[in-house]
């Protein structure tokens, strides 16, 4: 998962539903496991929408079919609301998205995909349907994802748009670091902080 | 000039980093079975201890069995993960409230009631209601597994600020109208994103009446209007409530608190990003159609014929229909949302003199043992089982399905849970949030009932 995050260029998976909530992304009963295993969550991302009860894939989902696939997700608006599950996260990156655009993100899953590598890009709404489009019409049209400069661009009109991006964020994205050892590396600060507050700083 | 979130907020900044984040140092971090797994091995390979084990508390809850806790559980993989979260525990030097702990319970029930939640707190957990803790005063949110791990080893997480909303709702709620109602409102007025990247402080005479349960109960769905959070300035009630706690301050640690909780306030002048008024007065029992909490209406009236197609097709229902008289198979009292001591009164005040329909299931879970506990005192139980229902043993149960409580595919659930979610109860189940009265009058009618005509 820590790869070094420059620039993706690839061929997209529109997913034009609003509100997809992380129990979608990865139901509930796959939260048992107790590792990390992103290959196990990426085979039942959005299960109960890829598959019948059956077991049988749902040729009318997205995912399913064979015309659409790539490293991009393309969703609809307010994406990933719900449960904290950090599960939804891994599961995107075990079946392969490095990145997901859609117009609007939950606070929570935003963070989880960032944390992982996996880069949630917020366009406007006009460019999110504009690429809907795009993708639709050409299926192998391709969408530019370029950190360095925080543009994302369709290759087929050529249109452009800037996202946000946290500097922190790009600066670990751009050098696979994750946080851990960047708070632990302000220990004295912390400590400092607890006396500021009459906290015990006991160990115990 | 400040927000009473301006001020828990900054005073808990360990340090600003460049480019807007906060390094947030928390008070309190809870671990539950199923977001900390992952989190306990990075450390591990990170050959990291926790910084401040005394201030971390770890409980199972999602993946317990309601019925025969006192024996082993029997599905191998949620056992491996409840017993993989006393192991870390253990090693880690965590407290821990274990299976059939006089303290076990969902850790968003047993947080406040056992005075580990105080005013003016940080609080995090690997859980998104975890916002059910701003209704002590304090700044309580949900964060995934990755920011868990920061606050066993740093306790402290990385953050952007949020930006500051207040809803205000004037007035009294209604007789039969509870805090359930009034946040399935707000939820449909805002929509499930209406507050994405804000920090909610609701106030206002309706608030204020709430009853600390009730508070509990809004603060808990501040998650589903995408909020990062939701709390309430403590009052005397919120005082009342934590005295005598387990573990809220004693003797004169607890004065020194209070009068420091005292000053837990939004000056008056203070500038919020966005602000919202709302009238108690409109507001009836509620009931959601759809599959977001988003999705609801109050019960007595139609579908809209504005609501979306996929929705309605999941739940059977089309647009323009009633949904008083709609035939339900299950009743689901419990979850983080509805499993405490007032919701249990609540129930079965309508339930008490009559008699569950007989083709409903009905499924009591208490939010914890204290609560249980509480219910046997009140001897609400025995009301209850007269009634023909059981109170089970606490967990999160129903409400995410991920021990054996599951609604069947196809099968409707009036529950006082947070989501109706596609499959949120068990694969193809169907979802109708509604409060406890609610859910109560449509357990002993076997149908979609406005609660206020039985009480």
């Amino acid at each position: 998962m820590k790869q070094r995050f420059y620039i993706v260029e690839s061929s997209c998976v529109p997913l034009q539903v609003e509100n997809i909530d992380t129990d979608q992304i990865i139901p509930a009963r796959f939260l048992k496991a107790t590792t990390r295993d992103e290959r196990f969550f990426g085979k039942n991302l959005f299960k109960d929408w890829r598959f019948r009860p059956d077991g049988s894939p749902d040729p009318t989902f997205p995912l399913n079919n064979p015309v659409y696939h790539g490293e991009i997700l393309l969703a609809g608006d307010n994406f990933g609301c719900g449960s904290s599950r950090e599960h939804a996260a891994w599961a995107l990156a075990g079946y392969g998205f490095k990145v997901v655009i859609s117009s609007s993100f939950a606070d929570i899953h935003k963070i989880n995909e960032l944390n992982n590598f996996v880069l949630p890009v917020q366009v406007s709404g006009g460019f999110l349907a504009e690429l809907f489009d795009t993708v639709r019409n050409n299926p192998r049209a391709k969408v530019r994802v370029d950190v360095p400069r925080q543009t994302v661009t369709d290759m087929v009109t050529g249109r452009s748009e800037d996202f946000e991006l946290n500097p922190y964020k790009k600066y670990c994205l751009m050098n696979a670091l994750d946080d851990i050892d960047f708070l632990l590396s302000a220990k004295d600060k912390i400590e400092e902080f607890e006396k500021s507050r009459g906290y015990e700083t006991v160990n115990r | 000039m400040n927000t009473l979130f301006d001020k828990i907020w900054d005073s808990h900044v360990v340090r600003h980093v460049e480019g807007g984040l906060d390094q947030l140092y928390i008070d309190r971090l809870y671990c539950h079975e199923v977001t900390s797994p992952q989190a306990f091995d990075s450390l591990r390979s990170r050959g990291i201890r926790c910084f401040r084990p005394g201030r971390i508390f770890c409980m199972p809850d999602h993946n317990i069995p309601t019925v025969g806790q006192e024996s082993p559980i029997q599905d191998l993989v949620s056992r491996k993960q409840v017993d993989a979260l006393s192991a870390n525990a253990s090693e880690f030097g965590l407290t821990h409230f274990g299976v059939m702990h006089k303290n076990n319970g969902i850790v968003h029930v047993v947080g406040p009631e056992t005075g580990l939640s105080l005013p003016g707190m940080t609080i995090v957990c690997g859980d998104s209601h975890t916002s059910t803790h701003g209704a002590v005063g304090s700044v309580a949110f949900g964060v995934g597994t990755s920011e868990v791990e920061m606050a066993l080893a740093s306790q402290c997480i990385l953050q952007q600020k949020p930006k500051s909303m207040i809803i205000r709702v004037a007035g009294t709620l209604g007789k039969g109208v509870t805090a359930k109602d009034l946040a399935l409102f707000l939820i449909s007025r805002m929509t499930t994103s209406g507050a994405t990247g804000h920090f909610v402080e609701y106030s206002g005479s309706a608030i204020k009446g709430l009853s600390m349960e009730g508070r509990l109960t809004l603060c808990n769905l501040s998650i589903e209007m995408g909020a990062r959070g939701g709390f309430i300035a403590p009052d005397e009630k919120t005082f009342e409530y934590l005295k005598g706690k387990e573990y809220a301050p004693v003797g004169e640690a607890w004065d020194r608190a209070v009068a420091s909780w005292k000053t837990l306030k939004s000056d008056e002048d203070a500038k919020f990003d966005k602000e919202y008024v709302f009238d108690a007065s409109d507001i009836e029992p509620m009931v959601t159609y759809g599959t977001n909490p988003g999705e609801g209406i109050p019960v007595c009236e139609s579908i809209p014929f504005s609501s979306n197609d996929k929705p309605l097709a999941y739940m059977g229902f089309h647009k323009g229909e009633s949904m008083l008289g709609k035939k339900i198979d299950y009743v689901f009292l419990g979850a983080c949302t509805n499993g405490r001591i007032e919701d249990f009164r609540a129930f079965a005040s309508i339930v008490a003199g009559r008699r569950k329909a007989p083709d409903v299931v009905a499924w009591l879970v208490p939010g914890s043992w204290s609560v249980r506990r509480q219910i046997e005192a009140e001897g609400l139980d025995r009301v209850l089982e007269e009634a023909g229902f059981e109170i089970r043993q606490p967990g999160c149960s129903a409400c995410l399905a991920m021990n054996e409580d599951k609604v069947p595919e196809g099968k409707y659930c009036v529950s006082t849970s947070n989501r109706n979610f596609e499959g949120r109860q068990g694969p193809g189940s169907r979802t109708i949030l509604a409060s406890p009265l609610t859910a109560a009058a449509a357990a002993v009618t076997g149908v979609i009932t406005d609660p206020r005509e039985l009480l």
